[in-house]
């Protein structure tokens, strides 16, 4: 793409967003944030199944469905799409994101409301499942290019919005659903049609402060009393770029993808099942109703530490690097997990100290991935390799649950905390060997470095990519 | 301050409020939700 093309793809084009002279980079975040709110709503998608089983008599594995292959979609297209994002900019990005993530609830309504329910696994789990990949790299090459000076704290502050975009929705849905007659034993389909219909047209709205505000900096731009000869180093943060296609054919690439899938794995353990699990460990004789909003409280208690370890954490990673805050996202998660199994129901308040911890970590290993590539392969293409190691979220996604449901279900004859003994060993081994894998990484050979006569300027905080757009 | 710091500055910052109200509000809204759940984990 040239100039003259970007002049003439117009509205979209990186070159029409790039920020003036006085442009705020805190409008930054909250552009991300617009976005990463909204697609955040995949994991309030339970909040649907319920009525739709009862509304459309469908079983529960055929109402998981749509969010499943909405999760597949996610690492696909984060992916394939991930260069392009790159080279079109992230005012492009947003709005193919918002354009898929909308009609993804547009298609579920007409489905619903048609009682097609294979319109909703296409609209919302195929259609929808794009625009959340391409929402979820969107901002993040453009957040650290923003803070060069603080990346783990600018991706943090994003990656947090889509742990917080289910705390929105769920209870924003929840109430839609039982004003429109479509909660309780006989849930009305076309309440259910109307919520989609009304999401879809909200976040619409909501998500166009993302592509409106979104900005790139100019070449030579650098935050306020910011040096790049100053700037934080260490082994392993390159002054080069590696390109995409290059970066997967690093062992350090593989070795993050092992330290991301296992992380999130280990996480997945109790975040899957954390109301059973809290029952399991301290129901003991108390009456069943009064203990289901405890475990309730248990699952939100685990919600916040996920979506405050993300900002913390990766924060913290500014100070401390990015190999040292994974060595104890795996390591102390191993012990955690190890004290856990331990003290079993023992001790309550350690329990849930623990047990928020590790959901803190999991969350975390999400939001500094992007900074740790960043450090790695440098900002060059940073977009589409994130995009391509977030396969190690679906997979992971996939690996998680299986394991503790297959596990759970085989001790089914057994009462208490033994239910989880075999789960949380695999988790701790697990753990373990991506504490391994992170401890493998090592600097990226040079040899992987884009050549400067391709014109690239090698220091992080400057966009190579420009280049590489224009070529 | 330096020249850089003025032109910082340039952008209203009631601009800057409302992007982050516009995000900080649905934000509030649902942490709410979630803290209104607590009480129930300790009262057990």
């Amino acid at each position: 793409m040239t100039v003259t093309d970007g002049h003439r793809a117009g509205f979209l084009a990186r070159e029409r967003i790039i920020a003036r002279p006085g442009w705020s980079r805190w409008l930054i975040p909250p552009a991300a944030l617009a976005v990463h709110l909204s697609i955040g709503q995949a994991y309030a998608w339970s909040v649907f199944k319920t009525p739709l089983e009862k509304g459309l008599n469908i079983s529960g594995v055929a109402s998981s469905l749509p969010f499943q292959l909405g999760i597949v979609m996610l690492g696909l297209s984060a992916a394939v799409f991930g260069t392009r994002v790159d080279r079109n900019g992230p005012r492009w990005a947003m709005l193919v994101s918002s354009i898929c993530f909308v009609t993804g609830f547009l298609i579920s309504a007409l489905g619903v409301w048609t009682r097609q329910y294979w319109l909703v696994v296409l609209g919302y789990g195929a259609v929808g499942g794009i625009g959340l990949g391409i929402g979820y790299i969107s901002p993040v090459s453009t957040l650290i290019k923003w803070f060069p000076d603080r990346p783990g704290m600018a991706t943090g502050i994003a990656i947090m919005g889509f742990g917080g975009g289910a705390l929105i929705a769920s209870p924003w849905s929840a109430s839609m659903l039982a004003a429109f007659g479509a909660s309780g034993n006989t849930p009305d389909p076309d309440g259910i049609a109307l919520t989609f219909l009304i999401m879809g047209l909200a976040y619409a709205v909501f998500m166009s402060v993302g592509w409106l505000l979104i900005r790139v900096p100019a070449d030579d731009w650098r935050p306020a009393g910011w040096d790049p000869a100053t700037q934080k180093t260490g082994k392993l943060i390159t002054t080069g770029g590696v390109s995409a296609a290059n970066a997967i054919k690093t062992p350090q690439f593989w070795l993050l993808w092992i330290v991301l899938c296992f992380n999130v794995t280990a996480g997945i353990g109790i975040l899957e099942k954390a109301a059973p699990i809290f029952t399991d460990f301290f129901g003991g004789s108390n009456p069943a109703a009064s203990f289901a909003a405890a475990a309730a409280g248990f699952a939100a208690l685990l919600s916040l530490a996920n979506m405050f370890g993300r900002f913390v954490w990766s924060t913290t990673s500014d100070l401390i690097g990015r190999k040292n805050i994974y060595r104890m996202y795996l390591g102390v998660g191993a012990i955690l997990y190890l004290v856990i199994e331990l003290m079993t129901n023992s001790n309550k308040v350690l329990f849930l100290i623990c047990a928020m911890l590790i959901l803190s970590f999991y969350g975390a290993g999400f939001a500094t991935a992007p900074a740790y590539l960043r450090d790695l392969f440098g900002t060059y293409q940073v977009g589409a390799i994130h995009g391509r190691l977030l396969t190690a979220w679906s997979v992971a996604g996939v690996l998680g649950p299986m394991i503790v449901n297959a596990i759970a279900d085989a001790h089914k004859g057994e009462a208490g905390p033994a239910r989880y003994t075999t789960s949380f060993i695999i988790m701790i081994v697990l753990l373990v060997v991506g504490f391994v894998a992170n401890e493998l990484i090592r600097p990226v050979d040079p040899k992987w470095h884009e050549k400067p006569d391709a014109g690239h300027d090698r220091r992080p905080g400057v966009r190579p990519d420009e280049q590489e757009a224009t070529r | 301050m330096s020249a850089r710091d003025e032109q910082e500055r340039r952008v209203p910052p009631v601009l800057i409020v409302l992007a982050w109200l516009w995000v900080g509000v649905p934000f509030a809204y649902g942490l709410w939700q979630l803290l209104l759940k607590l009480p129930a984990l300790f009262g057990s």
